[in-house]
């Protein structure tokens, strides 16, 4: 199953490698990792996505915990969090498919970030199921370069 | 003793925090990146710096005196091969969950990460295996970070600590302040129990009619054997024990049962097999303590009580975990404890028979000698008081079988990560931590080669370490596996043609040498070495090459896989 995991670490020259080597030393699955300053400049947050079953899911929450340099762990997955993640996608651009192009970006609420003759660069932001279906339905008009930054996320507010 | 307060440079602050830190010994190795050091060194009497000859041997003894006295080991050395050399040592020490601090000279700030001449990211290349690390950028944050290093390195879980120090911080001066108190965000150990699992454990333990203590290191590192021994007398429960949580339970007691695990004891790996509750106290779960997880322990309900929570539910799935500090675990569930409780009068009944059903025996023969004589008759005229390390290998199984330890940190192994080469420098840093039992060495002649520098160290101290070579002319577990699982091919494990004269090179390094091939040399020549404290003493014991270690439960087996004796019984060497 996929868990989201959100980390507040010390904002430390190598606290991301501390993380992700732990992941790769212990065979964890690493899906994305980001990382950011928070409000306050002493501390970072990450936000992990792993999958496994509860037992390695639980030992990756304990392993995360032990680094000296990880303040607080929590798992979100079950618990109510806002997850969003970023696309920036160059698609390749001709007469014929201008349009449907546009409009697609218009149903993904995307935006134009640039373009050229024959190429269009976009953005959309969403969860990352949002983002896979978005790659997904533009393959086919020909997808030069893509990156995603990761999901982000967060703690729902007290209502 | 300077104040907080005054004008120091780095190096000065650097010996001021060890002195605050009570460090007795250094074991260290000069280097360009730490001149600064030595020559604050040279005029520092009251901590004693031990010259080794190589850094894997500082780290190993360092190492070996921490688990002797309890208190953290401390190495020193320079930038780059000075500070790649620990690497084994510090892992050794991680796997093992010894305390121990590690301070490497670094190239000055300025050229780090220009391949400067002796740099290496020792930083990068420990982070896997040190509890945690340190680069020292400001020599305003050397005197925290040191206080940190050492507080890090002894509470929780133990573990090695290394701190970075590049040459210009050693060198720049400023305000000395020392701090107090620690505070560290991201470590707040659990050392109290949770009550209400204790009293749940106390419950269980009651109410088990063939309960089980199965005890780690931990139970020694938190100073908890007389509390074990409380409890497990009161209980009338049996006890056995990891390699190394030997000790932690008089092995001379009718309720010890010994070692578990693949050269475990028989009737201990059985009661593993049967006892109808299990309490892990300091212990992991190791591959070479289960086998095969899905056969071990099946009839028992499993209390695990650890200090570090990733140890719980790792291996094995267990039915109460307890996290927190041994010894907290241990008092309160004495306290805990109802009056009554089961009678245990059958289950030691039958673990009885299981002893005497398959016994740990072995032959004596007038004119060849074997290793497990050689450990029975160390164990007897030491009376099982004997400080022991060992190397790793056959001997190292034998020691755990036929020497019977009776106090606490009596055994120092290197247990997680087999390091052969570690026995000889552990040893000698025991020596330097322990004065009033004697420290003998069990090492093989494999491992022997692979630190035998440290013999100039233990004689230049005139260290009184009794080193015990056992000599089989082979790397004699290897060539085990090769007998029992690797069709007979002894591939590069006879070191019969290429080993030197072993009493020639002992005598070289200036060290009292004996020799001893049959049971009464040995007898004799052991009751010498006891005898002899003007320093190192060492005695080759040429023992018969195809010995096995038995009983033995294959790699990822089940305890019903265990091997007895030689399946194919041939006549030995």
């Amino acid at each position: 199953m996929k868990h989201i995991i959100s980390v507040l670490v010390e904002n430390k020259f190598g606290t991301l490698n501390r993380v992700a080597a732990m992941f790769s030393a212990r065979g964890f699955n690493l899906e994305s990792i980001s990382i950011g300053e928070t409000e306050d400049p002493e501390f970072s947050r990450m936000t992990i996505v792993t999958r496994g079953d509860d037992q390695i899911v639980s030992q990756v929450l304990k392993q995360l915990n032990r680094l000296i340099d990880t303040i607080k762990v929590t798992d979100l997955t079950k618990q109510p969090h806002v997850e969003r993640e970023l696309l920036l996608m160059t698609l390749k651009l001709s007469k014929t498919t201008q349009h449907e192009i546009f409009e697609l970006i218009n149903v993904f609420k995307g935006k134009v970030v640039d373009i050229k003759q024959k190429s269009i660069t976009i953005e959309v932001i969403g969860s990352p199921d949002k983002i896979n279906t978005t790659i997904d339905i533009f393959r086919s008009y020909g997808i030069r370069e893509l990156a995603r930054s990761g999901a982000v996320a967060i703690h729902r507010g007290e209502s | 003793m300077p104040a907080s307060g005054q004008k120091l440079n780095g190096s000065e602050i650097f010996f001021e925090c060890l002195r605050r830190e009570n460090v007795e010994y250094i074991f260290g190795y000069p280097g360009g990146a730490l001149l600064k050091v030595y020559e604050t060194l040279y005029d520092v009497k009251d901590i004693k710096h031990i010259l080794v000859r190589h850094e894997q041997g500082a780290t190993h003894m360092a190492e070996g005196y921490a688990r002797a006295t309890g208190r953290p080991g401390v190495v020193l050395v320079t930038s780059g091969p000075g500070a790649t050399n620990t690497v084994t040592g510090i892992t050794n020490a991680y796997m093992d969950s010894s305390p121990m601090v590690v301070f490497t000279g670094q190239v000055p700030s300025t050229l780090i990460g220009n391949d400067a001449f002796q740099e290496a990211d020792i930083v990068g290349i420990t982070r896997p295996i040190t509890k945690h690390n340190f680069l020292v950028k400001d020599v305003r944050e050397l005197a925290s970070t040191i206080r940190k290093a050492f507080y890090l390195a002894t509470n929780g879980r133990p573990g090695p600590v290394l701190v970075d120090m590049p040459k210009d911080v050693l060198n720049a001066t400023c305000t000395f302040e020392w701090p107090e108190t620690v505070e560290i965000r991201g470590f707040k150990p659990t050392v109290k129990c949770h009550q209400n699992q204790v009293e749940k454990a106390a419950q269980k333990i009651a109410k088990a009619k063939k309960p089980l203590f199965y005890i780690g290191g931990g139970v020694i590192s938190a100073n908890a054997s007389e509390e074990l021994r409380e409890l497990a007398t009161q209980q009338n429960i049996p006890v056995t024990m990891t390699l190394q949580g030997l000790g932690a339970f008089p092995g001379d007691h009718p309720l010890s049962m010994g070692m578990l695990g693949m050269h475990g004891t028989f009737w201990a790996n059985q009661a593993v097999n049967s006892c109808d509750l299990l309490i892990a106290v300091g212990a992991r779960f190791d591959d070479r303590v289960t086998g095969k997880t899905d056969t071990f322990a099946t009839q028992a309900y499993i209390i695990h009580n650890d200090i570090d929570p990733t140890n719980v539910d790792k291996n094995i799935k267990v039915d109460l975990p307890v996290v927190g500090d041994a010894k907290h675990f241990l008092q309160t569930l004495l306290e805990a404890m109802p009056k009554q409780h089961e009678d245990r009068t059958p289950w030691l009944a039958e673990i009885r028979k299981w002893q005497e059903q398959c016994p740990l025996a072995y032959t004596n023969e007038e004119d060849s000698l074997k290793t497990e004589y050689v450990i029975d008759e160390v164990s007897r005229q030491t009376s099982g008081d004997a400080v022991v390390t060992t190397d790793v290998g056959q001997h190292q199984m034998w020691t755990s079988q036929y020497y019977r330890f009776r106090k606490p940190r009596s055994i120092i192994t290197s247990g997680g990560l087999g390091t052969m080469g570690y026995g000889l420098p552990a040893a000698i840093g025991a020596a330097f931590g322990v004065t009033d039992r004697p420290v003998v060495l069990f090492c093989g002649d494999g491992g022997f080669m692979m630190n035998v520098q440290e013999l100039v160290t233990a004689v230049h101290y005139k260290v009184p370490v009794k080193i015990f070579l056992i000599n089989n002319s082979f790397l004699g577990m290897v060539r085990q596996w090769q007998e029992l699982f690797h069709q007979e091919k002894y591939s590069f494990t006879d070191l019969g043609d290429s080993n030197p004269d072993f009493v020639k090179v002992a005598e070289a390094f200036g060290c009292k040498a004996l020799r001893a091939e049959n049971p009464a040399e040995a007898k004799k020549a052991i009751t010498e070495a006891l005898a002899w404290n003007e320093g190192p003493v060492f005695v080759e014991f040429k023992v018969v090459k195809k010995d096995m270690v038995f009983p033995m439960v294959p790699a990822g087996g089940s305890i019903s896989d265990m091997l007895l004796e030689r399946l194919n019984p041939k006549t030995m060497v």
